[in-house]
């Protein structure tokens, strides 16, 4: 019988969130997925014998405790283990390191700059203060600046009250909070080099933007904001991988009888009366529901799904204008070994973290110029991880897996995308791990190149953006994907957009999915099973 | 003095007096403080405090923040920097202070030290480096943390003078409260304030890290004539509290590092108005706290005697029994010197006055069981224990 | 000390000249100091010996707000806009492209962007013109706000929901915090086109087209189009400001430069002047751009703080240079028409030019090919030159403040770069120069005093602007100093020649006394 409740279009994390709380208030879900796995971005793959690469998303620490709680995902087989460090290497062999123990972490901050290290407890308070602000927007649909309903009122009331917890000068250090470009928001408190750019490194992670653009001081928060067992600003590490989360998800949704079919590609969206009716797939198979939900992005969603006469002008050339900009590249490695790091001590804790190679602002700015001129960054910023040193699902003993982010790429270089250019860029990281680790090249087994191109190919992430649409002003909060359809609702009756062009935006967060059901669930005058955040106070 | 990059391996810093700590320690019970690892009580926690009230104690004071100083612009630095006056301040002299931020709400306190013209030394609790930074723009000024190349002891407790005297620091008769000056140890020099966190008489000794355990030594081998006591952070906690001294990030948030708008606290708040000059001329905070002293204070961190034996600390206080919450006790003890329960407590004030009838709730356990319980709290307007002895002199020689 | 002041205006600039008229008109006896020879500050007519004359730094210009002219009688004082000119993207090949506010014109112009542009444009009008309530007062506080302020964002959001109507409200919205690239990209196809609006909206500011927030600037340069058309400001208009504030009854005093704001108990009780005369007043204010205020004329001691090392993160560098050609002969640009050499012309072929001439300057360097925004003043004002002879004002840009090497050496040979470029548009035109003049923005800093050589006192990024303009606890042109206001273009709603600062000053001066 292909007649159902509600069809999720893809299996991403937040499809796959989107459908299990659908599916957790009683719907007939069914969730189509183009691929032959699950989990979209959120996934976990065999490309090499033996090794398992997340190779999309490589971490996760915003994923929202109350979705993990309502759907009882440590039940469903979810461990996320906290990231214990961070590190820089400098040029001239030193590094700088972000430790996890606090007395360790000053003592690293005064090795490099006394003043930092004081200048650090200002920060801490800053930004922890911002998350909480804004970490209590996540789970909240925004509200509609243009309506005139009671709920949207009632909303605005509730944000402003929100803000009118501040005091005023910190209603204003906010406002420049959200608006400064993270280096400039950094020089407020610090002055080394290699401690600014470390810091900065975070926020131009998937957006095409650069350390002295606008507006990335607030992108540090998509990254800051999350949290592993209450310490905010952590990261975590899924135990076998990030294919964990969506597996864990999908587990919880067939425990609510839900139903998820792969290989199933939907190619149309069926709309008739100004009512959204279903799906149509490739196979031509066509599949009846009362909620069409997409999981994909909004230029895919309606430039794709729909046919033209039935989404309105505007909306249609607002999708065409979605800023999506894809600007960063993954390689995913297989080592024979663990590599070695001469710049580090013996035994330091800090290769079980991030590791990066970029020392300054100005490399990381130059970095910026070259995905401006459609070129990848000849010395790019990467953010590279080995988890299988405390994840053994990952690699086989003594082996290693390492994932590599790597800041800019372009959507496509002049010319376009060849197999071979993929293979430049990726010699270009390549080279960049092996200045700081001699032995690394020699380890080398596999390595998965992935540019743009491939990320939009398989995963269907349009240019290749990790967050479905870049997270600045103009496409935030109410604004997010467009004003007008910023509460999950699209063109037509019955259709609902829930990934991560939708608020509050991309990383594994699973929160637009979850303000999506919220949504459904209230149009369909069914009990809502999302939860509410957890208080703060 | 430089980091090395191997601190991954040891946490927490040893101070110069580690080891000694390490041979007398008996129940190896350390704690953090300022990335350095402190004893918390060394042997016994009775004995550490009596030993300040009859004894001698001898505290590690070298995890304090200490700050040099100096330059042309030193005096009207700190003068903008602080609530006092520091021009009255004279070489020789300490005193105590406390700065605010911009809004006037407390950022943390210290003692001053001036050793000559122009040359301070800033000793405080907190990180402070950031913020005298900020403050030192557009002053002639140069700031150097001497944190860890100066090592710092209290001596305190009746028998102090004595102790010092008998150990080759001499010539301390005449040194007034909050004198300070240098003398010889052996062949180390030794600068000794009479100062402390006691109140008790006391002594606070600074010297380079390098002939450290050479006074430490010195002090230790008079041990047969009087009883030295090494002393940890829980018995000053005692000590401190009947003193009625405040610490600013444990009785109240420092504004430095408060998150949440409204949890900081004023000078005039924690009990401090009389340390605040607002005729001295301009200092960061005097527009703001001219403006709070304008109005009825709404809340003071109070000096409590709460009646019964039952441990108070974090108690709510309530205006009768279950009436209103009108404020929590920050930090308290039970004073073995004055048997009595005493705490200091943020009391919220009505038109500027307290409440008349004000009770604690107590939860306590027994056995692994919770109680409750009432107890009457009665504001104490001094400190609850100051000796005369404290501030003789010369001081008595045992 | 000597006789009584009620107010002390520091600055003859055209922000320090509304304000003093209005405080004037207002009654208050008022005092300006002026440091140079003549009114005008940046805005001032500058010489170059030979008898060439320049309307100062700025070459081209939105009228007035008519408030400002009506209430100051400025026109009765020999103020008039110049003639209206319309703005010309120059093309290597010599086919050019002119836009204004009639529309596009010249060569090979699209179809599409013909028929695009005029909408465009009266959107963003009518987007500026929404805009107009909070621009025209106040920076609003955003607590304890006091009714005025309340008021202004009552007239903000019915402006916003009511007059522009749902979709542009949610189009504004949605514009307000994001880059020119992007939206010139969407609606426009013509590179010269897309490349000089962007050189427009953000010349004088260190950010390029894809600098998130240079829509808010342009939005801001475009709150001048509602007052009328473009023109190259007649070198009268800066006197004509002077005799308006003389006529209201305040005195100018020029070759008086202030040394120091005299600060007493937290309040501000007048001026000392270079020479170590002092003057008494109740109220200073003050043109200057707010850094120079607060850490030179007011000193940091006075001031709390971290207030103090907000006014050190006041972010501005200037990134424009002034080179100013003294001509023999009136210039001729390959395949520009006669009539639109009077227009403003702007090198700025496409988005991806003005993008890198602005890269060089994030390190320090100078632009292998700048933009270039160029006026002929003498064309319409004959006076500024001698008979037959001509002046031409060339904004350089991207020319960072501060070089990573700084040498008379270099900055010849930039100069040279720069007339080499000319020369490509305007063959010939090398030869044609008697006397040339290059100030680089060290030299605007030492020759006006406005902080680091920046046009505006202050970058005009969302984070300074409205109330976080120069920074919050100075916004609403009072300052942490008693009797201490602001009137500059550091001040909201910020530069360009509006006088918007200088009145909004006076009104809130006035306001304050009145309370």
């Amino acid at each position: 019988m292909n007649q159902y409740d509600a069809v999720v279009i893809g299996a991403g994390h937040n499809g796959l969130t989107n459908a299990a709380f659908l599916a957790r208030a009683g719907l007939r879900v069914l969730v189509a997925e183009r691929n032959p796995y699950i989990g979209g971005a959120t996934v976990s793959r065999e490309l090499h014998k033996g090794w398992k690469y997340s190779n999309c998303s490589y971490v996760c620490s915003l994923f929202r405790p109350e979705i993990y709680n309502a759907l009882d995902l440590g039940r469903h087989g979810l461990k996320v283990i906290p990231l214990v460090s961070s590190m820089t290497f400098k040029q001239n062999g030193d590094y700088f390191g972000s430790y996890s123990n606090p007395n360790v972490r000053r003592r690293e901050l005064m090795r490099h700059s006394h003043r930092d290290a004081d200048a650090a407890i200002r920060f801490d308070a800053d930004v922890l203060r911002w998350c909480k602000l804004i970490r209590s927007f996540l789970l909240r649909t925004p509200p509609d600046p243009g309506s005139l309903r009671p709920r949207d009122a009632f909303e605005f009331a509730w944000l402003l009250k929100k803000f009118h917890e501040l005091s005023e000068a910190h209603l204003y250090e906010f406002i420049r909070f959200f608006t400064m470009a993270i280096a400039e928001y950094l020089e407020n408190y610090f002055e080394n080099e290699t401690i600014l750019a470390h810091y900065s490194g975070g926020s131009i992670i998937g957006t095409g933007l650069g350390v002295y653009s606008p507006g990335t001081a607030y992108v540090l928060l998509h990254h800051a904001m999350g949290e592993v067992d209450g310490n905010i600003g952590a990261w975590g590490f899924a135990r076998g991988g990030m294919g964990a989360i969506s597996g864990a998800l999908a587990s919880a949704f067939r425990s609510y009888g839900g139903e998820i079919r792969t290989g199933a590609e939907v190619t149309r969206i069926l709309v008739s009366g100004k009512r959204a009716r279903g799906v149509v797939l490739s196979s031509g198979e066509a599949i009846t529901a009362r909620v069409v939900v997409s999981n994909l992005d909004a230029r895919r969603t309606y430039t794709k799904l729909f046919d033209e006469t039935d989404v309105p002008p505007l909306l249609l050339k607002r999708a065409r204008q979605f800023k999506i900009r894809g600007s960063s590249g993954k390689l995913n490695i297989a080592l024979d070994g663990l590599p070695s790091f001469p710049a580090l001590p013996e035994g330091s804790p800090l290769t079980r973290g991030h590791m990066h190679f970029t020392d300054t602002l100005m490399r990381l700015e130059k970095a910026y110029d070259d995905w401006k001129d459609d070129r990848w960054s000849e010395d790019p910023y990467c953010d590279m991880l080995i988890p299988s040193q405390y994840d053994p699902t990952l690699a086989p003993p003594g082996k290693h897996m390492m994932t590599v982010f790597v800041q800019y790429c372009p959507v496509e270089p002049e010319g376009g995308w060849t197999d071979e250019k993929r293979d430049r860029f990726g010699r270009v990281v390549l080279d960049q791990i092996a200045d700081y680790s001699p032995d690394f090249k020699s380890l080398l087994l596999h390595a998965e190149v992935r540019t743009p191109r491939e990320l939009e190919d398989e995963v269907g992430l349009t240019e290749g953006n990790i967050f479905q649409g870049e997270l600045t002003f103009d496409q935030l909060l109410f604004n997010r994907p467009f004003p007008g359809y910023a509460q999950y609702r699209g063109p037509v009756r019955g259709m609902y957009m829930c990934g991560s062009s939708t608020h509050p935006g991309g990383g594994v967060m699973g929160a637009p999915g979850t303000n999506a059901a919220r949504e459904i669930l209230h149009d369909l005058r069914k009990n809502d099973t999302t939860p509410e955040e957890f208080s703060d106070d | 003095m430089t980091i090395a990059p191997e601190h991954f391996r040891q946490a927490l810093q040893r101070t110069p007096f580690h080891d000694r700590f390490v041979a007398l320690s008996t129940t190896e019970d350390w704690m953090s403080w300022n990335t350095y690892k402190v004893a918390r009580v060394v042997d016994k926690l009775s004995t550490e405090y009596f030993a300040v009230r009859s004894g001698c104690s001898v505290m590690d004071l070298t995890p304090m923040e200490k700050y040099r100083i100096t330059g042309r612009g030193a005096c009207a630095f700190l003068d903008r920097l602080v609530t006092r006056d520091i021009s009255k301040l004279r070489p020789g002299r300490v005193t105590y202070v406390v700065w605010c931020n911009d809004d006037g709400k407390v950022i943390d306190d210290g003692t001053l030290f001036q050793f000559g013209e122009n040359d301070y030394r800033l000793c405080s609790q907190h990180h402070q480096l950031d913020w005298l930074r900020i403050s030192s723009t557009g002053f002639d000024v140069g700031i150097e943390v001497e944190t860890a190349d100066v090592a710092a002891l209290a001596v305190q407790g009746p028998t102090s003078y004595s102790v010092l005297d008998a150990a080759g620091i001499g010539d301390l008769q005449n040194l007034k409260p909050f004198d300070v000056a240098t003398r010889q140890c052996g062949r180390v020099p030794v600068t000794v304030s009479r100062t402390g966190y006691t109140g008790d008489l006391g002594y606070e000794l600074w010297m380079n890290r390098t002939g450290a355990l050479e006074i430490w030594d010195a002090i230790f081998a008079v041990r047969g004539r009087y009883d030295v006591c090494p002393m940890g952070l829980s018995a000053l906690e005692m000590v401190r509290i009947e003193a009625g001294f405040i610490m600013p990030g444990f009785d109240f948030n420092t504004a430095g590092s408060t998150i949440r708008s409204g949890y900081d606290r004023s000078p005039y708040e924690v009990g401090l108005g009389w340390a605040v000059n607002l005729e001295k001329g301009h200092f960061t905070g005097r527009r703001a706290l001219l403006a709070e002293h304008a109005l009825p204070a709404e809340r003071r961190l109070t000096k409590i005697v709460i009646d019964g034996n039952k441990p108070v600390n974090s108690s709510l206080v309530y205006d009768r029994q279950n009436g209103m919450k009108i404020g929590e006790v920050k930090a308290a003890t039970w004073s073995p010197i004055l048997k009595v329960n005493i705490a200091l407590a943020e009391l919220e004030l009505r038109g500027g006055r307290l409440s008349q009838g004000m009770w604690a709730r107590i939860e306590y356990q027994r056995e692994l069981q919770w109680h409750a319980t009432w107890a009457r709290c009665r504001t104490h307007a001094k400190p609850f224990y100051i000796p005369d002895h404290r501030s003789e002199t010369p001081p008595r020689h045992y | 000390m000597t006789e009584h002041l009620d107010a002390i205006v520091v600055g003859a600039g055209h922000n320090g000249l509304v304000c003093a008229a209005y405080l004037a008109r207002a009654g208050k006896k008022t005092l300006v100091l002026e440091s140079a020879p003549g009114p005008g500050g940046m805005a001032g007519t500058r010489s170059i010996r030979g008898g060439y004359h320049f309307p100062g730094l700025v070459h081209v210009a939105y009228p007035f707000a008519p408030g400002i002219r009506r209430e100051l009688e400025l026109d009765r004082h020999g103020y008039a806009p110049g003639a209206p000119i319309n703005t010309t993207s120059l093309a290597g090949n010599g086919r050019h492209l002119s836009f204004g506010n009639a529309g596009i014109s010249g060569q090979d112009v699209p179809r599409a962007d013909a028929d695009s542009y005029p909408p465009f444009r009266n959107r963003y009008l009518s987007f500026a013109r929404a805009m107009q309530p909070l621009f025209d007062s106040s920076p609003p506080r955003l607590k304890e706000t006091p009714f005025r302020d309340k008021w202004t964002l009552m007239r903000l959001g019915w402006n916003l929901r009511v007059k522009l109507g749902r979709d542009s409200m949610y189009e504004l919205l949605r514009v307000a915090g994001i880059n020119m690239h992007d939206v010139l990209s969407d609606t426009f196809v013509d590179d010269r086109l897309k490349g000089a609006i962007a050189a427009e909206a953000i010349l004088g500011s260190a950010m390029c087209p894809r600098t998130p927030g240079t829509v808010l600037t342009w939005l801001q340069w475009l709150q001048g189009a509602l007052n009328g058309p473009l023109s190259i400001p007649s070198s009268g208009s800066m006197q004509a400001l002077a005799s308006a504030a003389e006529a209201a009854g305040a005195t100018i005093r020029h070759r008086a430069a202030v040394r120091r704001i005299l600060v007493e108990a937290g309040r501000a009780t007048g001026a000392e002047l270079a020479s170590g005369e002092k003057l008494a007043a109740d109220l200073t204010v003050s043109g200057v751009d707010p850094r120079s205020t607060f850490t030179e004329l007011v000193g940091l001691p006075q001031l709390d703080a971290m207030f103090g090392n907000r006014v050190g993160q006041i972010r501005g560098s200037g990134v424009v240079a002034k080179l100013l050609l003294a001509l023999r002969d009136k210039p001729a640009f390959r395949g520009l028409p006669e009539p639109e050499l009077g227009n403003r012309l702007l090198v700025a072929p496409s988005l991806r030019y003005v993008e890198h001439a602005f890269n060089a300057s994030k390190y320090g360097e100078y632009p292998e090919q700048p933009v270039l925004d160029i006026a002929i003043p003498s064309l319409g004002d004959t006076d500024l030159a001698p008979a037959g002879h001509h002046v031409m004002s060339v904004n350089v840009a991207f020319v960072p403040y501060d070089l990573r090497e700084d040498s008379e050496a270099r900055k010849s040979a930039f100069t040279k770069r720069v007339i080499a470029l000319l020369d490509e548009y305007a063959p010939g035109i090398e030869s044609l120069i008697v006397e040339h003049q290059f100030l680089s923005p060290r030299d605007i800093e030492a020759d006006y005093g406005a902080m680091r050589g920046h046009w505006h006192h202050g970058e005009l990024s969302i984070h300074q602007s409205f109330m976080l303009r120069p920074l919050y606890g100075a916004a609403q042109y009072d300052t942490p100093i008693g009797g201490l206001f602001l009137c500059g273009s550091g001040s909201h709603p910020g530069g360009g020649l509006t006088g918007l600062p200088g009145r909004n000053a006076a009104r809130r001066i006035l306001e304050l006394g009145k309370t």
